[in-house]
């Protein structure tokens, strides 16, 4: 069993994350097992008109499937989705993705709100909500709503963010389960997949 | 179709809204015939959250007797609910392709007819009669660009937008092959750009339901981008059997690159001409 009990029922796992965020999950990705059981989304701040490098990029340092997470998608465990550029990327009760092309939240398409909000709703309290590096309030709404739905946060330690606007926002709001270095929160998914060995 | 409506006892907040929200759907549809039940659910659920807001309303059951009883809430209403964001020359290499792919097919009709289906503002219709100029088209086509959103469709007409924009647009539209000055095609003032009347006569604009309306009429090229993704499967499967109807054999058909394929295969109506940027052919062999 897991030292943290809340873990035991953690079905899908949502990260987000802006400036400095490719450096940051690449740490994470790195260690994950191939064995893992449930599903990670992500969703990074990149720039909107060039292409989405960040899968292939991902792919490189990671055991498991790294795709552009895919309109009517269902979403399946053991596999890393990413958000694709200028569309919010949300997820329905269903557990499928649905993309929009609605106006830009706190300034940004896709937003981390957007989609910690949706999968909130369709997870509940078996989401894990992780906000990481990144220079605005993006994300903070969605933490808040995951963990008003009874799900586990974690958030990166600002002093080792390369950006630390995102995760002392969420700090300062009071919904930070867990403050980790980046090693912590890869021991964390680590005993994750753990958990289901047993 | 319902929304399914989850059963936990300790989120009382979110089974409330989620029968609020079909309760609100349910008014809207027989007070006025607008039918957006098969609308994607988390999109369509914000946008009614945003309405709400928009208003002032605590509860999103607050808008049921506002949409039943006041008649000049519609108009808002669909707007909100079809909220229109786009840009000129969205994703170039989409135009691009159109202009590389498909208009050179194009130049063999004498008369050509083309339907934007969703044109929101009309930024991308824009986009599109610059390219059928620059291909020597326009003179002999008539462009259906068509909306529920009538507020849209009237800013639609007058192809006014903001100057703000114009750095990126004229950005996208050399990324997207433009053969002339951007600035060829409209005149400013300080705070806004407007499209020459010369583009803008070519088009018509028209209120058309995607839900609930039919063929009006054949056409060489329909744009659909973008709409699609809001929509669930089956509304999705009506839409492409509309278009397969409207297009004209060997007609073409664009949607958005990240709309989803899996309508599109199982209804077997159109072949891949270039699947990254998502340009489809009439596959007259089942008409």
């Amino acid at each position: 069993m897991s030292n943290i009990p809340e873990y035991n029922s953690i079905t899908a796992i949502v990260i987000g994350c802006s400036v400095g965020g490719l450096n940051a999950l690449r740490i994470l990705l790195q260690g994950l097992p191939r064995n893992l059981p449930v599903p990670i989304i992500i969703n990074a701040h990149v720039a909107a008109d060039g292409t989405n490098l960040l899968p292939h990029l991902l792919a490189n340092q990671c055991c498991l499937p790294v795709t552009e997470a895919r309109e009517r998608e269902p979403i399946l465990p053991g596999r890393v989705y990413i958000a694709p550029p200028n569309y919010h990327l949300l997820v329905e009760i269903d557990k499928h993705f649905a993309l929009s092309v609605d106006e830009h939240v706190c300034y940004v398409r896709p937003s981390i709100d957007v989609l910690f909000t949706t999968a909130a709703e369709a997870y509940r309290e078996h989401l894990l909500g992780i906000l990481l590096t990144g220079a605005n309030n993006d994300g903070t709404q969605g933490m808040h709503t995951i963990k008003a739905l009874g799900g586990q946060t974690i958030v990166q330690d600002p002093t080792t963010a390369e950006a630390d606007i995102m995760p002392k926002a969420v700090i300062a709001m009071g919904v930070a389960d867990r403050i980790l270095p980046l090693s912590g929160i890869a021991n964390t998914l680590r005993e994750i997949a753990t958990l289901y060995d047993t | 179709m319902e929304i399914k409506c989850p059963t936990s006892n300790l989120q009382d907040k979110l089974r409330i809204e989620c029968i609020e929200i079909n309760l609100f759907l349910e008014a809207l549809y027989q007070r006025h015939g607008y039918d957006f039940h098969h609308y994607a659910k988390a999109s369509i659920k914000r946008r009614i959250q945003a309405l709400a807001k928009a208003y002032e309303y605590t509860n999103i059951a607050d808008l049921i007797p506002r949409i039943l009883h006041d008649e000049t809430f519609l108009t808002a209403t669909i707007a909100r609910l079809s909220v229109p964001v786009t840009e000129m020359f969205r994703d170039p290499s989409v135009f691009k392709a159109l202009r590389e792919l498909v208009l050179p097919h194009l130049c063999s009709y004498h008369r050509l007819q083309i339907w934007q289906a969703g044109c929101s503002t009309g930024e991308e219709v824009y986009s599109l009669a610059i390219l059928l100029e620059e291909a020597g088209l326009l003179k002999r086509t008539q462009i259906y660009a068509t909306d529920i959103n009538d507020i849209a469709l009237h800013q639609a007409e007058d192809g006014i937008f903001p100057i703000a924009q114009l750095k990126r647009y004229e950005r996208n539209y050399m990324a997207a092959g433009g053969k002339r000055k951007f600035s060829d095609y409209y005149i400013t003032n300080e705070k806004f750009f407007r499209i020459n009347q010369d583009l803008r006569k070519h088009i018509v604009f028209a209120h058309h339901n995607l839900v609930s309306d039919g063929v009006f009429c054949e056409v060489q090229l329909v744009l659909c981008r973008n709409v699609l993704i809001y929509f669930d499967t089956n509304l999705q499967r009506r839409v492409l059997n509309l278009f397969h109807t409207s297009l004209a054999r060997q007609g073409y058909l664009c949607l958005g690159t990240h709309e989803s394929l899996r309508a599109i295969e199982t209804a077997n109506l159109f072949k891949i001409v270039d699947f990254k940027n998502m340009i489809f052919r009439n596959n007259c062999e089942t008409i």
